[in-house]
């Protein structure tokens, strides 16, 4: 006798060891969660329609935070309320990925409202599933967007009170005022015969997908039995009657038959396309390359705003990609023009960089005392200071070597005291042992004066100038 | 888990260490064949178990069930008739 087994999805993990806990075939929602439920649909819809490999889950904040622990799919977890703006980004950049966007009710209505209406607004190719449990459940049930009037939730003990607090959102109704959703429809999870036509729902949703017809917001009415009603039959009888009467069932628009498939321009990230896009086809820089020798490099810059810091920081980034090494520049500055300190953090490395954050510098370029104050701590032991002699005399960390460089001095033998930046690059070149080549510094000299042609051939001698007197010393 | 190896067609297995206790499967059975165990499980919950017979096998409770991976239905599949 042939037997089939309804169950044991493909869309979702035979085992949720990224949960890990004792029994990692148990979700880690609370028992009788909607979400579970919801799961299910979505991972059988997925299936069905064959987009597995091509589905992108996002991940709220909320109990849901973790549904990459159970959807077998590509899967992001994002901020707060920011599920819409990621999927734009993806659904842009990856035309062909099919996006679910899982959100709660206090993570698309309260804090991501505005980036859902303008996604919707824009009709991105997103499939929305709206989970309105009618509270916040992670945080233990405060009132929410969609929290009925009367409700009590652990920030409304007498019950909501719309004098006060308002009123609930009727999210499907306010996204059917826009032009653009494809298709929009309020189901609910309560039991069984409502789970059915659920199903159908997401499934549309997601077939709206497969076929890039555009955007598809499917509310869920979903039980939290742990903080709104106590138990799972409350729950139901809750979702079926109290629920219902604010949010009623049913299909709002569906467009999908007249909506035509859109499609857009492959992204293209090469080289080429970004520097035409960017203005940048002087570089003509090599691409980096992995280079497992090289030794990494960590550099601070740091001195008061409108010094130029921020720029003599980009020019070592500049002679990084010049050498054709991995490179970030990760500028960090007050509000204020001038005046304040600003400092910036350079990486240049052999592999791809995972973040442009340094805590510990291997050089410290240092152009007024506050700056030694503050980061001449993180110098590692046998690091260089860099800074200008104008600071005068300063107690050096121990193990770290300190090298005060008269750079306006320098600087102004050609003339010009702006240069000052330059020396300092130059003593860099000459003494900080950062393994890039002397033609890449002046390469990178070029292309930060390439507006200013004129002053290339100047501040190139000022390097020269810089190296030769770091070499003397 | 019950060692009945021959298990007649449909039936629900349900693995008592998944399931949370919820009861929303029990509440949608139409044949009221699912009850709650006295026993806890490893998670000291109780949990949901098929009373032995009766099932139609209409996965009513599979869909029900929020926990994923606890409850499956093994029913007969169905023959294509061919004329």
């Amino acid at each position: 006798m042939a037997e089939k087994i309804i169950g044991r999805l493909d869309g979702l993990y035979k085992d949720f060891s990224r949960k890990g806990g004792a029994v990692t075939k148990a979700t880690h929602y609370c028992p009788g969660c909607g979400h579970g439920v919801i799961h299910k649909l979505i991972a059988e819809a997925m299936v069905d329609l064959g987009i597995e490999d091509r589905t992108i889950m996002i991940s709220p904040v909320g109990c849901s935070v973790f549904a990459y622990y159970y959807f077998d799919c590509g899967n992001i977890q994002v901020a707060h309320g920011r599920a819409p703006a990621v999927a734009t980004g993806i659904s842009r950049a990856e035309d062909k990925s099919v996006i679910v966007s899982y959100q709660g009710d206090g993570d698309l209505a309260s804090i991501g409202l505005n980036e859902t209406m303008q996604a919707a607004n824009r009709g991105e190719k997103i499939a929305v599933i709206f989970v309105n449990n009618s509270v916040y459940g992670m945080t233990g049930g405060q009132m929410a967007p969609t929290t009925l009037v009367g409700e009590v939730t652990s920030t409304t003990l007498d019950g909501r009170d719309s004098d006060a607090t308002g009123f609930p959102l009727h999210m499907c109704e306010i996204v059917n005022t826009l032009d653009a959703p494809v298709y929009i429809e309020r189901v609910s999870v309560s039991d069984i015969s409502k789970i059915r036509r659920a199903k159908k729902a997401i499934y549309k949703a997601l077939e709206i997908q497969r076929d890039a017809k555009g955007y598809a917001f499917v509310e869920i009415l979903s039980p939290c039995p742990t903080v709104v009603s106590g138990n799972s039959k409350a729950n139901t009888e809750f979702l079926n009657t109290l629920m219902e009467k604010e949010f009623p069932l049913g299909l709002l628009r569906d467009k999908s038959q007249d909506a035509k498939p859109f499609y857009r321009e492959d992204s293209c990230f090469s080289k080429d396309k970004l520097d035409s896009l960017f203005s940048l086809s002087t570089y003509g820089n090599k691409d980096a390359q992995i280079d497992e020798n090289f030794k990494d490099l960590e550099v601070k810059f740091s001195g008061f705003g409108g010094q130029g810091v921020l720029s003599m920081g980009l020019m070592l980034a500049k002679a990084g990609c010049v050498d054709g090494r991995f490179v970030s520049w990760y500028p960090s500055y007050g509000p204020e023009q001038r005046g304040g300190t600003s400092n910036c953090a350079v990486k240049i490395s052999g592999r791809q960089l995972s973040t442009p954050v340094i805590d510990k510098t291997d050089i410290l370029m240092a152009t007024n005392r506050a700056s030694l104050d503050k980061f001449a701590g993180d110098v590692r032991r046998g690091g260089i200071i860099i800074y200008d002699s104008v600071i005068g005399d300063y107690k050096m960390p121990r193990g770290v070597k300190a090298i005060g460089v008269p750079a306006v001095e320098i600087a102004k033998k050609f003339g010009s005291e702006r240069a000052a930046n330059t020396v300092m690059i130059g003593v860099l070149m000459a003494v900080g042992n950062t393994n890039l080549s002397d033609e890449s510094f002046e390469r990178a000299i070029e292309e930060t004066f390439v507006a200013k042609p004129k002053l290339i051939p100047m501040n190139i001698k000022v390097l020269k100038e810089a190296y030769e007197w770091a070499k003397s010393q | 888990m019950d060692k009945d190896d021959a298990k007649k067609l449909p039936y629900p297995l349900i693995h008592p260490d998944v399931c949370k206790g919820c009861g929303r499967c029990i509440s949608a059975c139409p044949k009221n064949v699912l009850e709650m165990s006295e026993k806890f499980n490893g998670s000291s919950y109780h949990y949901a178990q098929y009373i032995g017979e009766g099932c139609i096998g209409c996965a009513n409770c599979y869909y029900t069930c929020p926990e994923p991976l606890a409850l499956e239905v093994h029913v007969q599949e169905k023959k294509k008739t061919t004329k």
